[in-house]
């Protein structure tokens, strides 16, 4: 009758599930993937960042951050935040025109999107009559100017985005009050620039991209002024007291123009470029800021010398006789001044100059002598490397959170002190619980150390491998020692970087204990370090090891990459994790699985050819193990010998088709005539064509075999105090599985603390156990006389777990990709299973324990495993009766480098990789879920004052 | 047995075959020239013979190189067993009163306890018993449709053995498109093909699966709605014990219900099971999958052995799954006397339905086998 109570029916059990697990997304961190457009507000002190894909994301003070996404997915163009309010405009490329704003609702603010509104122009008439180039959100609150490509301004109404017809500014009605003599019709086609005078919000500033300027009178629908220059036109600025601006032009000059209100065409004051007198690229924006000293700050992108700096991405400021061209890795998308916005101030006295390019976000201190950089608390090129592997260790002993800290703001010293300058918002999301590091390995060489407790992803410190090994590049990298006379003088700044000169340094694998300090790492080229932290900086000599994991495997060739080669002599390490151990797996395959014990000094390593466990106390290799089937060739010539296998391939069926081209002709030559053999290659050719398309995609379906290829690859390595041998007397053990569906258990014995540096370590292989479904093993865990799974190596001496249960009988957990499986210890019998794959088609890739809190009460809490499958599903399956919870769809199946970059956290937290540079951050708990929520407060506004403000809000934005 | 024949049997000449023959408890070993066997009924004398059982009626039985145990009785399938014999011809005697039908041929593998035994003990005989359905000749089941009375006639159901044979189950799957009726009238549909068939593999083997056949089911389970990727998983997944239920795109081979004229499609060996219930397939690929794949261990270095079930605990799937064991090879075993009769052959062995007993042991003893 039991077979009719189906699990997953108790409503008790139901119930509890609801207060334990709950699926988020929470919040994405690191940087915006192709991010297409910039806004600020000076009101709000809030800067938004649009992307190509559609997304809109607003920050703040740190933790104060906001994302909406537009429908359509298209890219968004231009952000202006409307004056003193909080609401923006986005404009996106089909055209459409959004108005977004920021609502509280339940304690909290809310970015909504409110309308939406595509301009549409007489029947009939081209789309480039419509089509939106400038946008100029006026003070009054009340009004859009929208400047086309015809040339026409069409005024829009906010909030409800209804166009004013009667308030078209035509070209027609510009030309009325322009001498003909010096312009035409074509002189108003593309409206380049929208400005609204600072002082007299009566009066804007338009400017056509041949170069006709004009200032245009609001009130009486007239043109006041007008000015010609004779380049192509690509933007303006108003000087803050309004009597001159600043015009900046395709051929990299800038302009200054006076406004007189007795001279109604003005001759330009001064025209300059820069970086001439050779040809040089546009100018594409500029800033003129004032200041109490008198030497204005001039700041424009782009501008250099065409021949020879044409490729830079630079943007320049110039303050008196201080000249210095910011030159960024990657295309600057746009940037901002923050200047006193306090309408009364005489002066604008810049303070900092904030960059979007597309893969980082840079801000510089332009108060502070040196114009230094500042450090941002968010918004992190995680990508400033590629990430190729992430490590996630909760709840941090604050000593070594201290610690850190401390190591990394030995390296920050460069950066400015200023406080962080876009500070709108206020956060009011609870502290985070525990502090949280998240470590990225990358493929130069590098670990960085984030702090992943909050919403804001912040480096806290970067650690390099390099050191210990000699590579082609050059470590004193001269990006920032350019000679004082150098010309145009460029800078390097941002940290984005994405050129490798070795891949062999690539970290693969990363393993924290954080009650000792112990950081192991390993990388490409089999090489494991095993580090300390030590908070001095220091030389010393590494100690190296080889570790040969084919011992008596004979004939073969390795055909991948060679070893990296080692320093010789003390190697001189800064303050932080110092590395004292390497071992270097020959051959030097890239290192699959890593384990660390600190308790025991021990750690765990394993290639495609098999894994090995180094002593690093006594810095001695224990012992080796090959798992690799005889037969299987590609795991031993290595990554390099698949491609070039490919290539040959290619190479070879191309010579077939040849061959058997020339064989037909030669069949047909002789007699026949050149059209017929013409006639048999184009035939030929069809055939081949169709065989290529009638090739479906098709998958093979067949058995796994013991001869599969890279069934030895070593999938996971574990370490354990179990009973391995007899249920008495329990003992230190490794665990490995592999690729093949195969799991040792090694028996170790580890001398006693005061013997420890006297007696080796001696391992002896006690257990194999072969799946026979031969799918690779993913994770293996033992669970105690309690079901629970062991506690990490020095936990319990730390007094943060229960010691585990030694009286009752300890359970194997084998995750394999297809099943779940619970044997008995020390006597292997199988007790239960969960099949996965063949059920419903999906393969484990990730799968930890989680420890998940019930929301309701405080004392409950259970341990389950978290999984993610290969079709981006998130599974939720009980300890130890492997029942499954719950499921969630988390990650598109496609996404496959998402799915891969997958890492959960001890409490049921993830992160996985959106794009290159962003993690999203996901909560399956229902007491852990770490979520951006803040307040926005519109500033007091005197409502009747706003004629003087507007000036200075204005002026901080750009079109 | 005298032990002349055995230091004949032990010199091992160029010609000469080594025979191990079990009566009961006993054993003879003798030797035989392996290029003139002989005829069958020779043999027959020579084990009554060498066993001292002159007029007791006897089965005779051999072991084949996957360690099935099949039937010798007639000269064809002794010269088999004699030419197939490496390096030992092992043969097993019965007396035909109490001859265990079920011992022989079909399935032994497949349902095997312990699969190690084929490659660690070669002598290694299931424990099981069967119904015996007819003498099998000299063929093992690579395949078989089964659950004909459920499913419609359009559909197929396929059951692939890849268990004892070196095989490769040789067939490929793609995407593709087919047309369903639903209540809005025709609608094209997303569907899993069969593309390829290997030469020489299971799959074509059986000639019960053809290219062009739609894939409907695997194990019990849809597969509408899943990827390709997602397919080829379930389908490699469950590949010891393979259950695919197909739309053959040849539909003019189909069973017809009710009249049992036809269906033979020549190469294929068709059975149905009169009476089964409609979840059955799922109670019997749970039954089937705790039987057939039972893991490995190796302790301290020493003989790979299977892993044992833990002792049943209080848990509901343990306990079901034993009992769905036992019911899914009583319904399986069924078959209608009509198709027995186109399968028995000689005329010497009596035919009879036999209900296995739970308990009851086949010919072979073996300790050393771990059963549930």
């Amino acid at each position: 009758m039991r077979r009719f109570l189906r699990p997953g029916h108790d409503p008790v059990r139901e119930r509890l599930k609801r207060d334990l697990f709950q699926f988020n997304k929470t919040v994405e961190h690191g940087f915006p993937h192709q991010p297409s457009a910039l806004g600020y507000s000076p009101f709000l002190r809030l800067m938004a960042i649009g992307t190509r894909s559609g997304a809109i994301k607003l920050y703040g003070a740190p933790g104060v951050e906001f994302m909406g996404l537009h429908e359509e997915n298209n890219t968004v163009m231009q952000i202006h935040f409307i004056p003193d309010q909080c609401q923006l405009v986005t404009l996106l490329d089909d055209n459409s025109l959004h108005l977004w704003s920021l609502k509280q609702h339940g304690g909290a603010s809310e970015l909504r999107e409110e309308h939406r509104f595509t301009l549409k122009g007489p029947p009939g008439s081209p789309p480039s009559a419509t089509q939106v180039t400038a946008v100029l959100p006026h003070s009054s609150q009340e009004v859009l100017y929208l400047g086309t490509e015809s040339g026409n301004i069409f005024v829009v109404e906010l909030p409800s985005l209804g166009v004013l017809e009667d308030r078209t500014i035509t070209p027609e009605a510009v030309l009325q009050r322009i001498p003909e003599d010096n312009c035409n019709r074509r002189s108003c086609e593309m409206v380049e620039a929208l400005r609204e005078h600072p002082k007299n919000p009566d009066q804007i500033l338009i400017g056509y991209s041949r170069g006709l300027i004009v200032l245009w009178d609001l009130q009486n629908n007239k043109a006041t002024h007008h000015f010609l220059s004779s380049q192509q036109l690509e933007n303006l600025y108003w000087q803050r007291d309004g009597s001159k601006f600043i015009s900046c032009h395709y051929d990299g000059s800038y302009t200054q123009w006076p406004v007189s209100s007795d001279n109604r065409q003005s001759e330009p004051l001064e025209n300059t470029v820069p970086y001439g007198p050779f040809p040089c690229k546009a100018i594409s924006k500029i800033y003129w800021q004032t200041t109490k000293n008198g030497l204005p700050y001039i700041i424009f992108q782009g501008g250099m010398p065409r021949a020879s700096y044409g490729d830079r991405h630079s943007i320049s400021v110039i303050h008196g006789s201080q000249q210095t061209a910011f030159d960024f890795t990657s295309r600057v998308i746009d940037f901002f001044i923050i200047f006193s916005s306090d309408p009364a101030a005489e002066f604008d006295d810049p303070s900092a100059l904030v960059v979007l390019a597309e893969e980082e976000l840079v801000v510089i201190d332009l108060k502070s002598a040196g114009w230094p950089a500042v450090h941002p608390p968010y918004l992190a090129s995680l990508h400033c490397s590629a990430i190729t592997c992430s490590h996630h260790v909760s709840n941090i002993p604050l000593k070594l959170w201290e610690r850190i800290i401390s190591a990394g703001s030995k390296q920050n010293i460069h950066y400015s002190s200023m406080p962080w300058p876009i500070d709108g918002g206020t956060n009011i999301a609870p502290d985070p619980p525990q502090r949280d590091l998240l470590l990225t390995g990358h493929e130069d060489g590098t670990v960085r150390f984030w702090d992943a407790s909050g919403v804001c992803l912040h480096l806290l410190y970067k650690l390099s491998t390099v050191r210990v090994f000699l590579t082609d590049a050059d470590p004193n990298d001269n990006m920032n020692t350019l000679g004082e006379d150098e010309w145009p003088p460029l800078r390097k700044v941002g940290t984005f970087d994405p050129y490798s000169d070795d891949p062999r340094l690539g970290i693969q694998k990363i393993y924290l204990c954080k009650y000792s300090g112990y950081l192991a790492v390993a990388g490409t080229a089999g090489q494991v370090l095993v580090m300390e932290l030590n908070d001095e900086d220091a030389e010393h000599v590494v100690d190296h090891a080889e570790a040969d994991l084919l011992q008596d495997q004979e004939g073969y060739r390795w055909k991948g990459h060679e070893k990296l080669k080692t320093r010789d002599g003390p190697v001189q390490f800064e303050a932080g994790f110092q590395p004292f151990v390497l071992v270097q797996c020959q051959p030097p395959a890239v290192v699959t699985s890593l384990a660390l014990h600190s308790e025991w000094k021990l750690v765990a390593f394993g290639t495609s050819h098999g894994f090995g466990l180094f002593d690093h106390q006594q810095k001695r290799l224990v012992f080796v193990k090959c798992t690799l089937h005889p037969s299987d060739q590609l795991a031993l010539e290595g990554p390099l010998s698949r491609v070039k296998s490919l290539k040959k391939s290619l190479r070879q069926s191309f010579r077939r088709i040849r061959r058997s081209r020339v064989s037909s002709r030669k069949r047909r030559g002789g007699g026949g005539n050149a059209s017929e053999v013409q006639e048999a290659n184009a035939k030929f050719d069809q055939d081949v064509l169709q065989e290529m398309e009638l090739a479906p995609v098709q998958r093979k379906i067949e058995a796994r075999s013991a001869e599969d290829s890279f069934t030895g690859f070593v999938r996971t390595l574990y370490f354990a105090d179990t009973f391995l041998r007899d249920s008495s007397r329990h003992c230190p053990s490794l665990w490995a599985g592999t690729n093949g569906g195969t799991v040792y258990a090694f028996c170790l014995r580890v001398p006693p603390a005061e013997r420890r540096m006297d007696e080796p370590v001696r391992a002896e292989q006690a257990k194999e156990i072969q799946l026979m479904h031969r799918a690779p093993v993913v994770g293996i865990l033992v669970l105690d006389g309690r079901s629970t799974p062991l506690p990490e190596p020095l936990e319990v001496a730390h007094d943060l777990s229960k010691s585990p249960d030694m009286q009752g009988s300890h359970q194997l957990l084998v995750v394999s990709e297809e099943q779940f499986k619970v044997f008995t210890l020390p006597k292997v019998s199988s007790k239960l299973k969960l099949k996965l794959t063949a059920l419903e088609g999906c393969r484990v890739r990730k799968v930890t324990v989680a420890n998940f809190g019930s929301c309701k009460t405080d004392d409950y809490s259970e341990n389950d495993l978290a999984v993610l499958t290969n079709l981006g599903d998130i599974q939720i399956i009980s300890l130890p009766f492997l029942k499954l919870q719950i499921r969630y769809p988390c990650i598109r199946k496609e996404d496959v480098s998402g799915i891969a970059s997958c890492v959960f956290t001890k409490y049921g937290q993830g992160f996985y990789l959106i794009s290159p540079s962003e993690f999203e951050r996901f909560s399956l708990s229902t007491k852990w879920l770490v979520e951006p929520r803040c307040i926005v407060d519109m500033p007091e506004v005197t409502s009747n004052n706003h004629v003087h403000k507007s000036g200075s809000e204005n002026a901080a934005r750009k079109s | 047995m005298n032990r002349a024949q055995r230091g004949a049997a032990g010199s091992r000449g160029l010609g000469t075959m080594e025979v191990k023959s079990k009566f009961g408890a006993e054993f003879r070993r003798f030797s035989l020239e392996r290029s003139k066997p002989g005829k069958f009924e020779e043999f027959y004398g020579l084990l009554q013979h060498v066993h001292k059982i002159p007029n007791v009626d006897v089965l005779v039985g051999y072991t084949d190189i996957h360690g099935d145990l099949l039937p010798i009785n007639n000269d064809d399938n002794y010269h088999k067993a004699v030419s197939t014999a490496n390096p030992l011809l092992r043969i097993f005697i019965q007396r035909k009163e109490d001859a265990d039908y079920s011992a022989f041929g079909t399935d032994t593998m497949t349902r095997k306890k312990n699969v190690l035994s084929n490659v660690l003990r070669p002598d290694n005989h299931k424990k099981k018993p069967h119904i015996v359905i007819s003498m099998p000749q000299d063929f093992r089941p690579v395949s078989s449709i089964i659950d004909v009375d459920i499913l419609p006639e359009t559909h197929r159901r396929v059951r692939l053995y890849k268990y004892g044979t070196d095989k490769p189950l040789g067939f490929y799957i793609r995407d593709g498109s087919s047309v369903r009726v639903t209540p809005h009238g025709l609608e094209k549909v997303p569907g899993i093909f069969i593309s390829r068939l290997v030469p020489g593999g299971l799959a074509q083997s059986t000639g019960l699966l053809a290219v062009n056949d739609e894939v409907l089911e695997v194990n019990g389970i849809e597969v509408s709605g899943k990827s390709l990727d997602q397919v080829t998983d379930m389908m490699i997944a469950n590949s010891r014990n393979l259950i695919i239920t197909v739309r053959p795109a040849n539909q003019r081979n189909n069973v017809v219900r009710n009249s049992r004229t036809s269906g033979s499609s020549g190469q294929s060996t068709e059975s149905s099971l009169p009476s089964s219930t409609p979840n059955i397939l799922g109670n019997l690929t749970q039954g089937e999958e705790e039987s057939d794949e039972e893991d490995i261990i190796i302790e301290d270095s020493g003989e790979p052995q299977q892993i044992p079930k833990a002792a049943p605990t209080s848990e509901s799937i343990e306990s079901l799954s034993q009992i769905e064991l036992l019911h899914e090879s009583t319904q399986n075993g069924f078959l209608p006397s009509s198709e027995m009769n186109l399968n028995h052959s000689a005329g010497s062995i009596s035919m009879e339905y036999e209900v296995p007993e739970p308990g009851r042991k086949s010919l072979e003893e073996d300790g050393t086998i771990i059963t549930l």
